[in-house]
Parts: structure tokens; C-alpha cells; sequence
């Protein structure tokens, strides 16, 4: 049993008197404190946690509302900039730096009373899908301490499932907050690509990249999303929230259809997880679905498809760490040019360098339309099989990964074993769809995730499904 | 030198490309004010021009709005798709590590306009126009072991026009890059401002004895008119001389030293950079409808061309002509084409119109550097040519009236009143002035005398002697008319 109420519960009842910010703020701080040996958290904002609370905790004595996440702690992951705090992005390049802004994210949760009280560990940029390409320390899995607990949100899924705040801050690029939600057991929510700002979040593949929420249930995450979505005049990909919210849950299901997809049953996945994804399936009916198989024949070169267009984003996107304004660089440095190398060279780990050379060579000339190009004409065709899917069905189901959590160092020295980790996930992210990742049951004692998918702003309905079969499913 | 026999079997081929700065209010993608020019550095720059983690470009509206009105100021259509790319290279001044511009599908496509060089009219292709960010400015400065980074300039909105190679002088470089200056002023896209880098242009230049293209060099960077002309002049004759001694010219940039007059090499272009382009996946690509681009259209003011051929048929003179398009543009808030498009109808009044604006006002104004002056040109030049044409004005009167009205601030309420009591209209009341006359005669009995032998020289002295004692008011051919029925000649 968890120690938080559902979060609008504890929102409510901060608001009421009956507890306060600064109680809440001290129950996670006291939870991070005590968990320490999971390694999930770089950094706690211990006083700026402490200050805010104090500060909703007299607007509600003035008799004023405090909002909606009235005193909730939650987690970020330490790629979002919270103002006046430290943010590396779990990479060495980026020590040091601290936010002079804030990502409009945090900003609209702090607006409604929600306070950050610390910054969760990932793969170094976001880059992998287990954490072990933190820059600094690899996070464990609370369910079985040699093994990972997914990534690259793998800090913020630990720290929900650890219950050091009622929800928690990831990114999904390719799967990295359902995946992790999925090794560790727990809601893990991606939105239709543009519906949260990413303004104030250090990009990775900016055409894929999403915010996204980690939490106990999926009513929590409903309620996140609802505070953070809508168009932004500081993204300009944003798109505007549906006029409806996102916290009703209640989209009837009767006589709606959910699509097993076929291409990822069969595959070379554990047995087991499919075995057990089949019968969430089944148990999914009671909520009134209808349950068929569709077959999007692109599945399959989906992950290859990903492997280039992300790392070319990410070799772009990398570029500004080049150690002339901020975070780290190279002290012994001559020149401009050595200025550079070292400086990039110190500062990026392995995988970050690995995927700066793959996106460099995908888009030098010459090999730009083979490969950037070509990639590109891919991710259209699996667009339109999503589209045509979805005329069909109005859900698709799988898994959210081929295994379950796997153990530490088992794939760190193969990169393409590592990144199979994403097989499952990346294609909504490419397609720009929501997903979510549901607990779904356990296999050998760690925790499995059922992957639902809806159309382009059908977040509402994906949401209230989610809600449906939490019930039925665990 | 080169003999010029040997220069004149050599053709020269020029192509430009334009950096124009639209004027926007704030930067390309971002909130921040645009107008660096006085700013101390640095001082202009927000976390997406600083290149902070998480930060986003946002496209600027006002910049795709001045956009679409430069295309039809280049004889073109603004495209209904266009979008942004990423162009990577590492430089301190750049401080995204790439430049955010538009690579294949520019939002402006190909073009034309019509230059005039020495009286004949040529028409210079455009290749294309595109939107791109500036980067910010370098300094080094000299025996330090350090350089100076200034971002105000960084994210400043930028429209790049790549011409067609289809000038073949000096003369026309020249006159495609002033004709360009008076589109973008015309358009009101840009303030042009060369004196601040508002406007630069990049020449490139390649000789040729064969149908082929020669080897081009590119002189980047030059900000006056005068300055391309020179480029194109200096290059043309150091590469003819190159080749005359059987040497290769060198595909590279150059620069332009305006002190010694010549072009210099900076950098080899041996290999191309590999700038790795790929589509800005931050930006939407920009998406005009058709109702926006003609609402844009129909407020296209008339384009300098179609000024020079109006202003021709008026019959006025090519220096004359150059005077208004470029006081139009120079003293533009004295909209003296506005002044004289009203009057086009009227052959003789737009021509006499002509006159006092090119010969009074703008050499007035220019003089007397009036950089805003509220003045009523309409009632002021609508009055003048009443009492012109009422015989009240004479030519010099005319002069004097504009001349002081231009030196007040406001108009009076009855310039013709006004007119009256500074002295300056012309008495054309018969009786009036044969009173005069009858004096007049009396008084010189000899001249009226040679007169009246037919010593017709003697008249100018006695109408002289009618505007004296009329204090100049007396309207001179009147009075030579009454001069002559006095004597009854």
C-alpha cells in the first residue's frame, strides 16, 4: 500500500487544512532519505521544496486556493530545468549548470501548488533504456537490486515505485517512461506528441521527444496531464488540450475495439510476457472492449527507423554543448579547436558519442538520402498503417517490452542488444500516438507492463481504458 | 594593367546574393528586440539566442509576413509550403552549434525585376529568398590571447536573395544592388540601412573567354553600392591578369579591403563543408493560405520600375526620375510619389509637380536635413498650383512661397492670403498696374521713346521700372502688354 493518497485527494485535503504542504514535503524527503541506497535521485531541492511549501501553506491560511496540486511533492527527471537548480541530465558535460529558466512543464504544476522536491536519475541524456548510461550511477530496481530498472525515466519510475513522491517527471523519446514504468511497476503516460510544452526540457530527438508522467494509477497521471497540457507560446509543435480535460475516465467502452498487434507476439519476446499481455487482453473485455488482431506490417523496421532519425536529431541537438557558455570545459585547452574536442570529448559519455557519430554520418552528404531520408520515407509509411489501423480499431494493444527487467552490465557492452529494449515502444513515438504503460501482472516475481495505444489526441479515451482495466488487470 | 583589347575578349559574369535584416520588432524566434545597433553587447539575448538547454525557436510571424511581401517585391509569389533546416558548424558566435535557415524549400521561389543602366532596361533573375537567423558578431582583439562574443546580432531576422549570374558589369552589379535596396525600402521589409549591415551583399565574380563559366570568386560582406561596383571591377581585372599569365584562379572567398581598394583571399574552398542540413523538427513547416498571401498582395505599394516608367511618360528626365524614386525612399516620409500619383491625370500640373519637388523640395529637405516635418505637402502644393494657375504666381514667386512654407511648421489657413501679405503674388489687376505704367512712361520719356522707334531692348527696362515701383508684385507679362498699348505699338 502506498503512503499517498490518490493526488487529487491529497491536493483537497492540503487545501482543507487537514494536511499540510510542509508535512508532505518532509514525507518525501524522509522517503528519498531512507531509499538512498536505490540511487533514483541526483540531487534533492530540499530548501526550495522546504520554502515553497511554507509559502502554499500560508496562501491556503490567507484563505486563498493553492490549486489544484495543492502541496503534492513530485519528482523531476534532471533533464527538465527547475529554476535556481542544479540540472545535468545525468551527463558530466552539463556539472554545474544551473537553470536560469524554467521548462514550462514544472511551471504549470508549481502553478497549481505541486512542488519539485528532487531530480530523478536516467541514461545520460535520455540516451538508453536502463539507466546505465548515467553519467554518474546506475539506478536499481526496487523489485530485485541486481537488475535495471529500465530508462531512460528509470530515477522517476524507482522513485514512484519506491514512494518518494505521489507522482513523478519523464521523457518518453522511444519508450523511456513507459519502459521503466513497465520493470518497476507503475503508470507510466505518453502523450500525443506536442500536447505538453518542451520548452525548459534538455532536448534529445526533438520530432519524438515528449513529456511524460509517472505515477500509481492512472487517475494520477490524468490529473498531471491535465494541468500540463495545452499549447505553448514558447514550443511552437504544441497543439491544444482537449476543451473536455482529462480527468473524467469515464468514455464508455462498450462496442469500442482494441487492436492486438500482431507483429509483436511471435518475435523472439520471453514467452511468458506474451503469455501474460494475451490474458490482460482477455481480461480487458470486462470493461466492454471488443478484442481483435491487426497486423502493421512496418512494425518491424520501426526500430531501425528510430535508430537513425533519433541519433541525427541527437547529433543536432548535442551540438550546443560545445563548452564556450556553459556546464563543463576543458581547462588545458590551447585553442578553439582543442577547445572543442576536449572539452565534448571529457564531457559526453560513451553513448552519447556513439550517437553523435551515427547521426553525423546519416546526415553527411552522400549518405544523407540513403539513410536520414530514406528513414524519414519509412516513418510516413508507418504514419499512415497506424492511420489506416485506426480506422478499424480504437486502441492497440502489446507490450511494452520483450523481457522483463533485465540484470545490470547484461547489455551494457552490446548497444544493439540494448537497444532492442525499445522494439516495443518506439513506433507511437515516431507515429506521435499516446501510449501508456499499465502494470499488468508479474513474471518470475518482476513486474510486466500491458502497452496501450490511441489515436492522435485521443488521449482523454486512452486514459479512461487505462483507468478501466486497472482494475480488472492486476 | 591589362591591354584593353585583350580585356574585351574576356566576358564577366556576376551573381549576388543579398543578406537583407527584416524589420521585426523582436528576433526570428524569440521575444527579444532586434534593433541592436546602440545596445551594449550582450545585452539583447535570451535563452534561446544564448543557445540554453531546453530552449525553443518559435517563428515570428511578423518576419513571414514581411517575407511574403518581398517576394512580390522580387517579381515573385511567396510558396504556399516552405519550412526551416538546420545548418551545423561550430563557431562561438553561433551558439546553437548550428544556424537555423531554409534549405530546399525556400519561402520564396524564382523571381525577377528590371534594373537601369545607363537608359537601358535589363531584367536580373532571382534564384530564390529564403529565411534564416544571423549569427551573433566575433571580435579579436589585436595581441590578445582571447576573443570577444557579442549575441545581440544572434537570431536577427534575415531574408538571404541569391540572383541569377545574370549580370555582366560592374555597372549592373551596381545597379541590381541599389535597385534591390529600393525594392526592400519600397516594400518596407527592411530599414536597408547599409551604414549598420542592414544590407550585404556577397559578389561573386568569374571571367570567361569560352561559353563556359570561368572559376568564381565570392568577395563577401560588402555593405555600399559603390563598393560592389568596385569589387566587380577590381576582381575582373586581377583575374583576367591571373589568366593572361596562364595562372588558375582559385575557387574562394574574399574580402574587400575599402582602404587599399582591393579584394584579398581569406579562405580556400577546396572541399565543400558538409553543414549536414536536415529539416528543424522544432519548427512547423510554414503553411500560407491563399486568402493571407492575397490580403498581402493587395497592400504591395507600386514598385520602383513601374515608378520609372509612370514618371517617364510624364516626360521628365532620367536624373530627374533618379531624384524622386530615391527621395522616395531616402525622405519617404515625405511620400512625394503619393503627392504626385494624385495628379497623373493632369499631364501639365503632375509635370509642373515634378518640377517643384525635384528642383525646390527635395534639394530643401536634403538641405535642411528635416527628417520628420508634419507638413500638408497636398493642400501646400494644391494651393501653389491654384495661384499658379491663376497667373498670381510667378515662376520665382512660386519658388519663394514653397520654399517658405516649407521653412514652417504648420500650414497657414489661407495660403493665398498668406501668399498676399508676404508680397510674394503677382499683381495681374489691369487698372491697377496701368496706373503704374502711365507713371512709369512718363517718368522715362526716352526709354518709352526708343521703344516706340522700335528699340525693342528698352522695354525690358521700363517693365523693370513697373516691377520696382510694384515692389515685384506686378505680373511682368501684364505689364509689358500695358506697357505697349500705352505707347500703341
Amino acid at each position: 500500500m502506498s503512503q499517498w493518497l490518490p493526488i487529487a485527494d491529497l491536493a483537497q485535503k492540503v487545501q482543507a487544512g487537514e494536511l499540510t504542504a510542509v508535512a508532505l514535503v518532509e514525507q518525501a524527503l524522509a522517503t528519498i532519505a531512507a531509499k538512498q541506497e536505490f540511487k533514483a535521485i541526483i540531487v534533492t531541492l530540499s530548501e526550495r521544496a522546504r520554502t515553497r511549501a511554507k509559502a502554499i501553506d500560508a496562501t491556503i491560511k490567507a484563505g486563498q486556493s493553492a490549486g489544484r496540486l495543492a502541496g503534492v511533492p513530485f519528482i523531476a527527471k534532471d533533464n527538465f530545468l527547475v529554476f535556481g537548480a542544479a540540472t545535468t541530465a545525468a551527463s558530466n558535460i552539463l556539472k554545474g549548470f544551473n537553470a536560469p529558466y524554467q521548462a514550462v512543464a514544472i511551471e504549470k504544476l508549481e502553478a497549481e501548488g505541486a512542488i519539485c522536491v528532487a531530480k530523478a536519475n536516467l541514461d545520460a541524456f535520455a540516451h538508453g533504456a536502463s539507466t546505465e548510461n548515467s553519467d554518474f550511477f546506475t539506478t536499481l530496481n526496487p523489485h530485485d537490486k541486481t537488475r535495471v530498472p529500465g530508462g531512460s525515466s528509470g530515477g522517476s519510475a524507482v522513485a514512484v515505485a519506491l514512494d518518494m513522491a505521489p507522482f513523478a517527471l519523464g521523457t518518453d523519446t522511444g519508450g523511456s517512461t513507459r519502459q521503466p514504468a513497465s520493470f518497476v511497476g507503475c503508470v507510466g503516460f505518453k502523450p500525443t506528441y506536442g500536447l505538453i510544452s518542451r520548452s525548459g526540457v534538455v532536448a534529445m530527438a526533438s520530432s519524438t521527444d515528449v513529456i511524460g508522467a509517472l505515477a500509481r494509477t492512472t487517475a494520477d497521471v490524468a490529473l498531471v496531464l491535465d494541468v500540463m497540457a495545452g499549447k505553448d507560446n514558447l514550443d511552437g509543435t504544441t497543439i491544444d488540450a482537449d476543451p473536455a480535460g482529462y480527468t473524467a475516465l469515464t468514455t464508455d467502452m462498450h462496442g469500442k475495439k482494441v487492436g492486438l498487434i500482431k507483429e509483436y507476439f511471435g518475435q523472439g519476446a520471453d514467452p511468458a510476457v506474451e503469455a501474460l499481455i494475451k490474458s490482460a487482453a482477455e481480461k480487458l473485455k470486462v470493461t466492454g472492449v471488443e478484442v481483435v488482431e491487426v497486423s502493421l506490417p512496418t512494425l518491424p523496421v520501426a526500430l531501425a527507423v528510430y535508430y537513425i532519425l533519433c541519433p541525427a536529431e541527437v547529433s543536432s541537438n548535442l551540438s550546443r554543448y560545445d563548452g564556450q557558455r556553459f556546464g563543463f570545459t576543458s581547462a588545458s585547452a590551447t585553442d578553439l579547436e582543442q577547445s572543442y574536442t576536449q572539452s565534448r570529448g571529457v564531457g559526453f559519455g560513451k553513448e552519447a558519442k556513439r550517437r553523435i557519430m551515427i547521426g553525423t554520418y546519416v546526415l553527411s552528404s552522400g549518405y544523407y538520402d540513403a539513410y536520414y531520408k530514406k528513414a524519414q520515407t519509412v516513418r510516413t509509411k508507418l504514419i499512415n498503417e497506424f492511420n489506416e489501423a485506426f480506422t478499424t480499431v480504437d486502441f492497440l494493444l502489446g507490450p511494452v517490452a520483450p523481457t522483463t527487467a533485465f540484470k545490470i552490465g547484461a547489455n551494457s557492452n552490446d548497444p544493439l542488444q540494448m537497444y532492442l529494449a525499445d522494439v516495443m515502444t518506439v513506433a507511437a513515438n515516431l507515429v506521435g500516438v499516446p501510449a501508456i504503460s499499465v502494470p499488468a501482472g508479474l513474471v518470475d516475481g518482476l513486474p510486466v507492463g500491458l502497452q496501450l495505444m490511441a489515436p492522435q489526441r485521443a488521449d482523454a479515451a486512452l486514459l479512461a481504458l487505462a483507468a478501466q482495466a486497472e482494475a480488472v488487470l492486476v | 594593367m591589362t591591354e584593353p583589347a585583350i580585356r574585351a575578349t574576356y566576358v564577366t559574369t556576376i551573381g549576388i546574393e543579398c543578406h537583407v535584416q527584416l524589420k521585426t520588432k523582436t528576433k526570428l524566434f524569440s521575444a527579444v528586440g532586434n534593433d541592436a545597433r546602440e545596445a551594449p553587447a550582450n545585452s539583447l539575448v535570451c535563452h534561446i539566442d544564448f543557445g540554453m538547454p531546453g530552449a525553443l525557436p518559435v517563428l515570428n510571424k511578423q518576419a513571414v509576413y514581411l517575407a511574403v511581401k518581398a517576394a512580390f517585391a522580387l517579381g515573385s509569389t511567396p510558396e504556399r509550403f516552405s519550412k526551416f533546416d538546420r545548418k551545423h558548424y561550430f563557431y562561438p558566435d553561433l551558439p546553437k552549434g548550428y544556424q537555423i535557415t531554409q534549405f530546399d524549400q525556400p519561402i520564396i521561389g524564382q523571381g525577377a525585376i528590371t534594373i537601369d543602366v545607363d537608359g537601358v532596361t535589363k531584367t536580373i533573375g532571382i534564384t530564390r529568398a529564403h529565411m534564416e537567423e544571423d549569427a551573433g558578431k566575433s571580435t579579436h582583439p589585436a595581441g590578445k590571447d582571447y576573443s570577444l562574443v557579442d549575441l545581440n546580432r544572434a537570431g536577427t531576422p534575415l531574408l538571404e536573395i541569391v540572383s541569377e549570374p545574370d549580370m555582366h558589369s560592374a555597372a549592373e552589379a551596381k545597379a541590381y544592388a541599389h535597385e534591390l535596396y529600393l525594392r526592400m525600402r519600397y516594400a518596407d521589409v527592411s530599414e536597408a540601412n547599409l551604414f549598420y549591415g542592414n544590407m550585404r551583399f556577397d559578389v561573386n565574380v568569374s571571367v570567361s573567354q569560352t561559353n563556359e563559366l570561368g572559376t568564381r570568386t565570392e568577395t563577401k560582406n560588402i555593405n555600399s553600392f559603390r563598393a560592389v561596383e568596385k569589387v566587380v571591377e577590381y576582381e575582373v581585372s586581377r583575374q583576367i591578369e591571373v589568366l593572361e599569365k596562364g595562372g588558375p584562379i582559385v575557387q574562394e572567398t574574399r574580402g574587400w579591403d575599402d582602404a587599399k581598394q582591393r579584394t584579398f583571399s581569406q579562405r580556400l574552398k577546396e572541399n565543400a563543408d558538409d553543414y549536414r542540413y536536415m529539416p528543424d523538427p522544432d519548427l512547423p513547416p510554414i503553411v500560407l493560405d491563399e486568402a493571407y498571401i492575397a490580403a498581402i498582395k493587395a497592400e504591395m505599394p507600386v514598385m520602383p520600375d513601374e515608378w520609372r516608367s509612370r514618371l517617364s511618360s510624364l516626360g521628365l528626365s532620367k536624373s530627374q526620375i533618379d531624384t524622386l524614386i530615391d527621395a522616395q525612399v531616402e525622405l519617404s516620409q515625405e511620400h512625394y510619389l503619393e503627392l504626385l500619383e494624385a495628379v497623373l491625370g493632369d499631364v501639365t500640373l503632375a509635370k509642373q509637380l515634378a518640377n517643384w519637388l525635384v528642383n525646390i523640395d527635395v534639394p530643401y529637405v536634403r538641405e535642411h536635413e528635416l527628417e520628420t516635418r508634419p507638413l500638408d505637402r497636398q493642400a501646400l502644393y494644391a494651393a501653389v498650383s491654384g495661384l499658379a494657375a491663376d497667373g498670381k504666381l510667378s515662376s520665382t514667386g512660386a519658388k519663394a512661397l514653397i520654399t517658405d512654407l516649407l521653412a514652417t511648421a504648420t500650414l497657414p489657413a489661407d495660403i493665398a492670403a498668406y501668399a498676399q501679405a508676404k508680397g510674394l503674388v503677382q499683381e495681374s489687376d489691369e487698372g491697377a498696374i496701368a496706373k503704374v505704367v502711365k507713371q512709369v512712361v512718363a517718368e522715362n520719356p526716352q526709354a518709352a521713346a526708343d521703344v516706340k522707334s522700335g528699340e525693342m531692348k528698352a522695354i525690358g527696362f521700363l517693365v523693370g521700372q513697373v516691377m520696382k515701383l510694384s515692389q515685384g508684385k506686378a505680373n511682368p507679362s501684364l505689364a509689358q502688354q500695358l506697357i505697349k498699348k500705352q505707347l500703341d505699338i
